[in-house]
């Protein structure tokens, strides 16, 4: 009888042990995300809602705030361009940084996983460091590069220079994120398929590639949501409003402090946070992969 | 078929030494066995016969042409590696194709080559699996199909069985045997298990610490190793290995330790004390025979110290002062630990290397 009275003593202690984790987990990361969601709570009512009582409750529910999509964008005295060439322009750049991000570090990582060449180890503590600056600083250097290639002021072209410095700030760690992805390819498959009867460069599409999809498909969203969401180098280089992108417009907006409209402003920034939002419920487990890793099978 | 030709072969990396100087001729349509313990070098000689290492020194042929600097898809040759390597992301089919593919061989003729090989195999019911969904026995026949299927001229195997369960393992052995003799393919087998090895090949190249020990057939190797590594490397159990020098007494020739002395035949004796007399002895435990009660001269005297039944026989230990001699006898031999018996080794199966050198005198 002692015996099965410790054993309840003890499920009851078990019992209040897991009550007492879970009460710590709930603290520790559900609070802390309430406020974001009642922010991201506002932003959805105020765009469909003429008010907004306590925050987020709406009430009159209206389209009238998407008007931008058909309409120009009115805030104020100023007029602004039309959504869609911003929203256009946008993507330009967002797809661009991801295409020629995924090209080149897809290429490097290969080789510096798999290739002995000189200055090897030199070459990936520099691309580390390379990655230790911030884009701000470069603001200066990097004005003068564009105007000497002559891409400066020149409207769409400004944009291609942004994709090129945006692409070369993401490639460093790009580069880093696919090596780990070639890293976990065992040699044997590589050899194999040099056996079969492949080139290198076949190896490396046929084989290869196929194996480190996740991995690209994981770089490629982040870059692409790193261009979708690019401002600093758009606001100091772009002069042409019709060459804004999203995140400047939105900028500007805000800047009209006294006849700020509230509700389009929800509207738009709803409508510029839609491509994040799709990528990461769609792409969530891919990204997941990239800090789990590894060839299976 | 080519015959493989490995002209003073070497390899580097950095300072280590993987192989050094190699020298071996592979028959056309012969199976050679590379054997040794781990890190010895053998997948590394493989990896080159392959063309993925290039030697530091030295000449790779097949036949009489220089294959050296030729890259591995100009070889021509099929390869099973120890992982199997399949491509994870191809079908069976796909993954017994694609040589053939790289080949630019016709659809048709593809599919045809392909069922072949995996009704050969008896994989024609996992073509449209993933790697993922077969057993390991299963995906050793997928690489096995791989490499056969572009009918290549020199078939490596780098220890496919070792990832095998110890029954599939037998199974296996006989088959790709029976293949290799059937399709009559040079074939170089890499292993470190000397069953494997002994039951498979027609001739073993036994490597250590990068060097060719002895290449021989499976019965030389067994009854004559040239050194103390081949001796000791080869049987199982292994043979029993004394220290101990050669001297004469009265016109006779002992092996003596400091636990025993044993005559040795005359010549024998004669032969070794011409070159040396610090030796070592070698006899394998099936050559000792087991003596209750009283037996000639030359026997040993010991103590049983373990018996280990291993079914068809038994495995006794049995000490001779701070000497233990392992000795294989028959099944129904009644022992007790402790007992003392006499060790009866047969004369003609005394093996005795010069200790210096290690080297194989009698």
């Amino acid at each position: 009888m002692v015996g099965r009275e410790s054993l309840r003593k003890r499920r009851t202690k078990a019992l209040l042990r897991r009550v007492a984790v879970l009460v710590v987990v709930l603290m520790v990361a559900v609070l802390p995300a309430i406020p974001i969601w009642l922010m991201y709570g506002w932003l959805v009512s105020q765009s469909f809602s003429g008010r907004v009582i306590l925050g987020v409750l709406p009430s009159k529910l209206t389209l009238e705030n998407w008007r931008f999509l058909w309409s120009p964008i009115a805030m104020g005295e100023k007029e602004y361009p039309n959504i869609w060439p911003i929203t256009i322009n946008t993507l330009f750049l967002a797809l661009g940084v991801a295409g020629l991000v995924v090209m080149v570090s897809s290429l490097s990582g290969y080789a510096l996983s798999r290739m002995e060449f000189k200055g090897r180890t030199g070459m990936m503590q520099f691309i580390i460091a390379l990655h230790a600056f911030p884009s701000v600083i470069l603001l200066i250097a990097l004005f003068v590069i564009l105007n000497k290639l002559g891409l400066y002021g020149k409207g769409f072209m400004t944009l291609v220079g942004i994709v090129l410095i945006k692409a070369g700030l993401e490639i460093p760690m790009a580069t880093w994120i696919i090596k780990g992805f070639f890293d976990a390819i065992p040699w044997d498959l590589e050899w194999a398929a040099l056996v079969d009867g492949c080139s290198r460069w076949r190896v490396w599409r046929s084989v290869i590639i196929p194996l480190v999809l996740p991995g690209i498909g994981a770089v490629s969203i982040f870059s692409f949501l790193s261009g979708w969401s690019e401002f600093l180098l758009v606001f100091t280089y772009v002069a042409q409003e019709e060459y804004y992108t999203l995140p400047v417009l939105i900028y500007h907006m805000i800047g009209e402090f006294i006849h700020i409209d509230w509700g389009m402003l929800a509207a738009l920034g709803l409508f510029y946070a839609i491509p994040t939002i799709i990528f990461f419920s769609v792409s969530q487990k891919m990204l997941l992969r990239i800090y789990v890793g590894g060839v299976k099978g | 078929m080519v015959r493989v030709t490995l002209d003073n072969v070497s390899k580097f990396f950095g300072k280590v030494k993987a192989v050094v100087d190699l020298e071996l001729e592979i028959r056309d349509g012969e199976f050679v066995a590379l054997l040794g313990p781990s890190g010895c070098g053998k997948t590394t000689t493989l990896l080159m016969v392959a063309g993925i290492y290039k030697p530091t020194r030295g000449r790779i042929l097949f036949d009489d042409e220089d294959v050296t600097d030729l890259p591995p898809k100009d070889r021509n040759i099929g390869m099973v590696f120890q992982s199997y390597a399949l491509y994870p992301h191809m079908t069976v089919y796909d993954n017994i194709a694609f040589p053939l593919k790289l080949k630019k061989v016709p659809k048709q003729e593809i599919d045809r080559k392909v069922r072949e090989v995996a009704k050969l195999l008896q994989i024609d019911e996992l073509l449209g699996r993933k790697p993922a969904q077969l057993s390991g026995g299963q995906r050793q026949r997928v690489a096995l199909g791989r490499a056969l299927v572009k009918e290549p001229d020199v078939l490596l195997l780098d220890e496919p069985l070792s990832n095998l369960d110890a029954k599939l393992r037998i199974l296996m052995r006989a088959e790709i045997k029976r293949l290799q003799k059937e399709l009559g393919i040079t074939t170089i087998y890499v292993t470190h298990d000397q069953v494997e090895a002994m039951s498979m090949a027609d001739r073993i190249a036994v490597m250590n610490k990068g060097r060719l020990q002895q290449y021989a057939d499976p019965q030389t190797l067994y009854n004559k190793p040239a050194n103390l590594f081949v001796a000791g490397f080869i049987g199982s159990p292994p043979m029993n290995l004394i220290e101990g020098s050669v001297v004469e007494e009265n016109g006779a020739y002992y092996f003596v330790t400091p636990s025993f002395k044993y005559r040795l035949p005359k010549e024998i004796g004669e032969l070794v004390a011409s070159k040396t007399s610090d030796v070592i002895l070698g006899i394998r435990p099936e050559d000792i025979r087991i003596v209750i009660g009283d037996g000639d001269d030359t026997a040993i005297n010991g103590k049983v110290y373990v018996v280990e039944p291993l079914g068809r026989d038994l495995l006794v230990n049995v000490k001779a002062g701070d000497t233990l001699f392992k000795i294989l006898a028959p099944a129904d031999l009644q022992l007790e630990s402790g007992q003392d018996i006499l060790m009866a080794p047969d004369e003609r199966k005394i093996h005795i290397f010069d200790k210096k050198t290690g080297k194989a005198i009698v």
